[in-house]
């Protein structure tokens, strides 16, 4: 909570601001407004249907809103082409874990550097020096990144075989290495055990707090929610049902009914 | 739920990393180069010139190796590109005098344009779409080069007869011999070119294109630049297999690059397997001496047993020549 405190006052990180999304006649994000202050970690929670993932392809540029404006640090990224995201700070990963299966763990790290770095086709052809050197740093940075998530022991595994928890921690190291100023994190805890979904709070949280990263988790695990965020901002059928700390939230009674069941439940 | 979680993680664990690669050891690929080197001295001119042309189609395998392997896209038209590089040499060489050496760059340059144009059309089409597009570049291509307005450059349906360049430097050594020095030394350079490529940023941006293309966009990797510049590069680098081939065969007429060669490429790829460089080698070996053997065998019925002999192939190694080293590299692990 210290970090949200501090971040009290200041200008938002991101401004999502009155985003509407129509899909042919369906209204799936209707006129959702929140802010996200710097080092928060933001909850997005909401039934099946919500507009959770609608609202976070917006943010990673993959829909476009037809309605309402979307600020990073007071400048609008919707004009801004899908693979420019990366590079304005908004990392993501996917609710399914996307990452390249035929490549080593190491290699879908650095793929994740991308956007930080600039050689070309002729200069890499040639790997003139100056390419070198970019690389050695991109390795660099990626042994950082392996060590931080633990993952030096199949950093030269091919990903396709690596179990499903070990894949998200990879999907996150490759996000990370993007340096992103906001993770967006899709259903992080999907798939993972008890246990899982307990050291991946602690990892977000420590990512966080040292890495000085935004969060934005989507997520349906309550639990890690509520243990976790700072500000939960909760969704219903497109509409924004309830926003504030995660007490506030758990107790409001809109939230109750449509997401918890109801009280005597 | 601990114990669950271990039965999933170990047997991973226990399994040797598998790093499959898209090249070969030091030692393997100088062991490769020595034999390269050194077999011209000890056989006859015919067999030097057969070599020349197997490092000439090894190229052009590597190029669509790049595009396939590398970025995901399919072609069945490197015949055209290969075609295109053909005759960029051979019209440059007889009607401005352009010495031979200077004709590969211009082949490059030429194809790479080209190619790059096609991948245009070629990003809204996917996995059999864009063999099918690509096929219809090849089909096109021999009929194109006959046209009657190209017919003063082109020779028409005659062809060019281009004249074989002489060993430089006073070098006692036959043309042929020198050619195939040379050729070899144009591959080497492409072969380390291309290893370059796809252990760098762009290499590693086409592959991930290639295994998943949301996922390689939201990594800020622009798809349409990458694919195109695969087309692009895989097309310079058959154009200069092919102006290696007009030069070494003395020769460049439209039915020499009908869809038969461009299928030709596209076999030799799959004997050497998909996406390993090294097996460009092999797949180019299959295609210019399995045909001389199937021939052997039975003069009237040499496409049939050329047939049988690809369906072995296939069936016994399914990914090729990666296989076979792979099995290598295990039973000697074991000795």
């Amino acid at each position: 909570m210290t970090q949200a405190q501090v971040a009290q006052g200041q200008q938002p990180l991101l401004a999502v601001r009155d985003v509407s999304v129509v899909f042919g006649g369906i209204v799936a994000l209707n006129g959702v407004t929140f802010d996200m202050k710097k080092g928060q970690i933001l909850g997005l929670i909401g039934p099946n249907g919500a507009g959770k993932t609608t609202l976070f392809n917006c943010l990673s540029r993959l829909y476009q809103p037809s309605k309402g404006e979307i600020l990073m640090e007071g400048e609008s990224i919707l004009t801004r082409q899908p693979q420019k995201i990366a590079e304005i700070g908004i990392g993501r990963t996917f609710q399914n874990v996307a990452l390249f299966p035929r490549l080593t763990v190491r290699d879908n790290i650095r793929i994740g550097g991308h956007c930080r770095t600039k050689s070309d086709v002729v200069s890499d052809a040639l790997k003139l020096p100056w390419v070198r050197t970019e690389e050695r740093r991109l390795n660099e940075k990626v042994d950082e990144i392996l060590s931080y998530l633990e993952l030096h022991d199949v950093a030269d595994r091919e990903v396709a075989g690596l179990p499903f928890g070990t894949q998200k921690r990879v999907e996150l190291g490759r996000a990370l290495a993007a340096e992103p100023k906001i993770l967006l994190l899709d259903e992080p805890a999907g798939g993972l055990n008890h246990e899982e979904v307990y050291v991946l709070g602690d990892l977000i949280c420590r990512i966080r707090d040292q890495r000085h990263i935004t969060v934005l988790l989507v997520e349906h695990h309550m639990g890690l929610v509520m243990k976790i965020a700072d500000h939960v901002v909760a969704l219903n059928f497109g509409k924004k049902l309830a926003e504030g700390t995660p007490s506030q939230v758990q107790s409001d009674p809109d939230v109750i009914k449509a997401y918890l069941g109801s009280k005597d439940q | 739920m601990s114990t669950v979680q271990e039965s999933v993680t170990q047997p991973a664990a226990v399994v040797a990393p598998s790093k499959k690669s898209m090249t070969i050891g030091t030692t393997a690929t100088l062991v490769v180069l020595a034999l390269l080197l050194i077999t011209p001295l000890f056989v006859k001119n015919f067999f030097i010139f057969q070599m020349t042309m197997v490092l000439i189609y090894a190229i052009a395998i590597l190029s669509l190796n790049l595009l396939t392997g590398g970025s995901g896209q399919f072609s069945l038209g490197q015949s055209a590109f290969y075609a295109v590089g053909a005759y960029t040499a051979g019209i440059l060489m007889e009607h401005f005098g352009v010495n031979y050496v200077l004709t590969l760059p211009a082949a490059a340059l030429v194809c790479f344009i080209f190619g790059f144009l096609f991948g245009f059309p070629a990003l809204r089409l996917s996995g059999v779409y864009l063999a099918l597009a690509t096929f219809s570049l090849a089909v096109a291509m021999p009929q194109l080069l006959k046209l009657g307005v190209f017919e003063h450059w082109t020779g028409g349906v005659q062809g060019l007869v281009i004249t074989k360049p002489d060993a430089p430097f006073g070098l006692k050594m036959s043309q042929d011999m020198w050619l195939y020095y040379f050729t070899l030394f144009i591959s080497v350079v492409i072969y380390i070119l291309a290893v370059n490529l796809l252990r760098s940023r762009s290499g590693r941006a086409m592959m991930a294109i290639r295994d998943n293309q949301i996922a390689a966009s939201a990594m800020g990797i622009d798809l349409p630049l990458y694919k195109t510049l695969a087309f692009g590069i895989s097309a310079a680098f058959t154009g200069i297999a092919g102006a290696l081939g007009a030069i070494v065969v003395q020769f460049v007429a439209p039915d020499s690059f009908t869809i038969q060669l461009a299928v030709a490429i596209f076999l030799g790829m799959v004997v050497g397997g998909v996406g390993w460089l090294p097996g460009s080698l092999v797949g180019a070996a299959f295609i210019v001496f399995v045909p001389n053997v199937a021939e052997h065998i039975s003069k009237g019925l040499s496409g049939a047993v050329f047939g049988v002999l690809l369906f072995a192939v296939i069936f016994l190694v399914p990914h090729g020549a990666q296989t076979i080293f792979g099995l290598s590299l295990r039973v000697r692990k074991k000795q």
